[in-house]
């Protein structure tokens, strides 16, 4: 049984975006906590801290879910991908070249987690319907973008025309 | 909004997590997908001494179908099961509920055996064991039961679930043959909390409404076929028993009101899909 005491700060070691990352976390440290403060990893973005906004969704073993819903122990020896490993040398993915084209982020707060959603649940659901996409994004508060621009990017991004009337 | 300081345990059996839990007393909570604790932890309104982590417990992640019975081990995630491409067939209400559990984000970690142990009133899961007469199946060090579904939920948050115990998994009937389901909920957006949310099983003989977000807990009620009138008396007979309280998300007159409408909606889709 692994037990890890309280008050001392654990060694957690992540393949981070492919790179092993080793840092310390006390068992109480937050995952989204770890990333940004221990790791130097900014771009996972923390709201609300519990659940609701979707800003801190990370990857982990390639499924996008609350880094400020799970502990830095939780994920010792695992795989977190956030949003700075999607580009590959430089070059955005075809996904991230569609938020830019499509204007889907001003402030940009929401829109690492949503990309990280979408890296997971476009795998499931390559061909989404609007009406899907848009039940996926309610895991994400965007208080800049009105979503519109969001639902026209993914689907572009996936081939396909967006249907409704208040876009 | 970070958790006080506690003792984080990761056993590696059901009974290395049992004697912890028994060693912890009151001072332990135990935690699978996290996605209603870990909210309570950050806010503090939960601070245990210890955390005993059941997520990664390979003797709770199994799914097993037998004797009537779809099986789901206390870690399985929500949208594990929900993937899995005979639910529709096999528990159909459960295809049509799981989608209305949170969001897709939070799915992917909240397990079926923590929604159960958490006990909120408005859940759906808790809702379709009701419907689908459902047992919970609870382990100490010292012994193995089984509670059905009806004596399970107490009330919010409150389980017939001992301090010692574990929810092991939890059993939900398979699809009988003949019976058709509905499934409706009202929230302010999807994914949000139900106000209120209703399942509806239509059998040749009985109608079975179990209706969340009312009552302290998740309360169902049988009938005959009854229609018509004698239906809409049903109904409201039902809401008023159901009570309900009111809140920041809605009256108790509107959630009665909720019951009425959507309870005949609700069998009203189940009846269509049994004599189309
Ligand atoms: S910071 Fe994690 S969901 Fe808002
Ligand atoms: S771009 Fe500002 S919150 Fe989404």
């Amino acid at each position: 049984m692994t037990a890890l005491a309280a008050g001392t700060r654990h060694p957690v070691t992540i393949t981070l975006n492919g790179q092993p990352r080793t840092g310390h976390a006390h068992p109480r440290t937050l995952l989204s906590d770890f990333l940004r403060h221990e790791l130097g990893a900014h771009s996972t973005r923390v709201g609300c801290e519990h659940g609701v906004c979707g800003a801190c969704t990370v990857r982990i073993d390639g499924v996008a879910q609350r880094a400020c819903l799970t502990l830095a122990v939780q994920v010792d020896g695992r795989r977190v991908d956030t949003v700075e490993g999607l580009a590959r040398e430089g070059r955005m993915t075809a996904l991230q070249d569609a938020f830019h084209r499509h204007h889907a982020l001003q402030c940009g707060f929401c829109t690492a987690g949503i990309l990280m959603s979408l890296a997971d649940w476009l795998v499931r659901v390559p061909k989404p319907t609007e009406a899907e996409l848009r039940d996926m994004l309610s895991g994400h508060l965007c208080r800049c973008t009105g979503y519109a621009a969001i639902v026209r990017a993914v689907m572009d991004v996936t081939g396909q025309t967006t249907e409704s009337v208040h876009v | 909004m970070k958790p006080a300081p506690f003792d984080y345990l990761r056993p590696a059996t059901v009974a290395d997590a049992l004697a912890a839990l028994a060693a912890g007393g009151d001072d332990a909570r135990l935690i699978a997908g996290g996605q209603s604790l870990m909210p309570m932890l950050n806010m503090r309104l939960v601070t245990p001494r210890t955390l005993i982590d059941l997520s990664a417990l390979p003797e709770l992640r199994r799914v097993e179908v037998a004797d009537g019975w779809l099986t789901v081990g206390a870690a399985v995630t929500q949208n594990e099961l929900l993937a899995r491409p005979t639910l529709a067939t096999e528990a159909p209400l459960l295809a049509a509920a799981l989608p209305w559990v949170g969001h897709f984000q939070t799915r992917n970690r909240g397990t079926v055996g923590g929604s159960v142990a958490h006990a909120d009133p408005s859940a759906e899961i808790p809702l379709c064991l009701v419907a689908l007469e459902g047992e919970v199946v609870l382990r100490s060090a010292r012994k193995r039961r089984t509670v059905p579904a009806s004596g399970f939920f107490i009330g919010p948050l409150t389980t017939a679930r001992a301090a010692d115990e574990i929810v092991e998994a939890v059993r939900f009937r398979l699809r009988k043959p003949g019976a058709a389901y509905g499934f409706r909920e009202m929230g302010m957006r999807h994914g949000d909390f139900a106000i209120t949310a209703l399942a509806a099983t239509v059998e040749a003989d009985r109608i079975r409404l179990s209706v969340g977000g009312v009552a302290d807990r998740p309360t169902a009620r049988d009938w005959p076929r009854l229609e018509g009138a004698a239906l809409d008396e049903a109904l409201n007979a039902f809401a008023w028993d159901l009570g309900g309280d009111d809140d920041q998300h809605a009256t108790a007159t509107y959630r009665r009101t909720l019951v009425r409408r959507l309870g005949r909606a609700v069998i009203e889709d189940a009846q269509t899909e049994l004599t189309p």
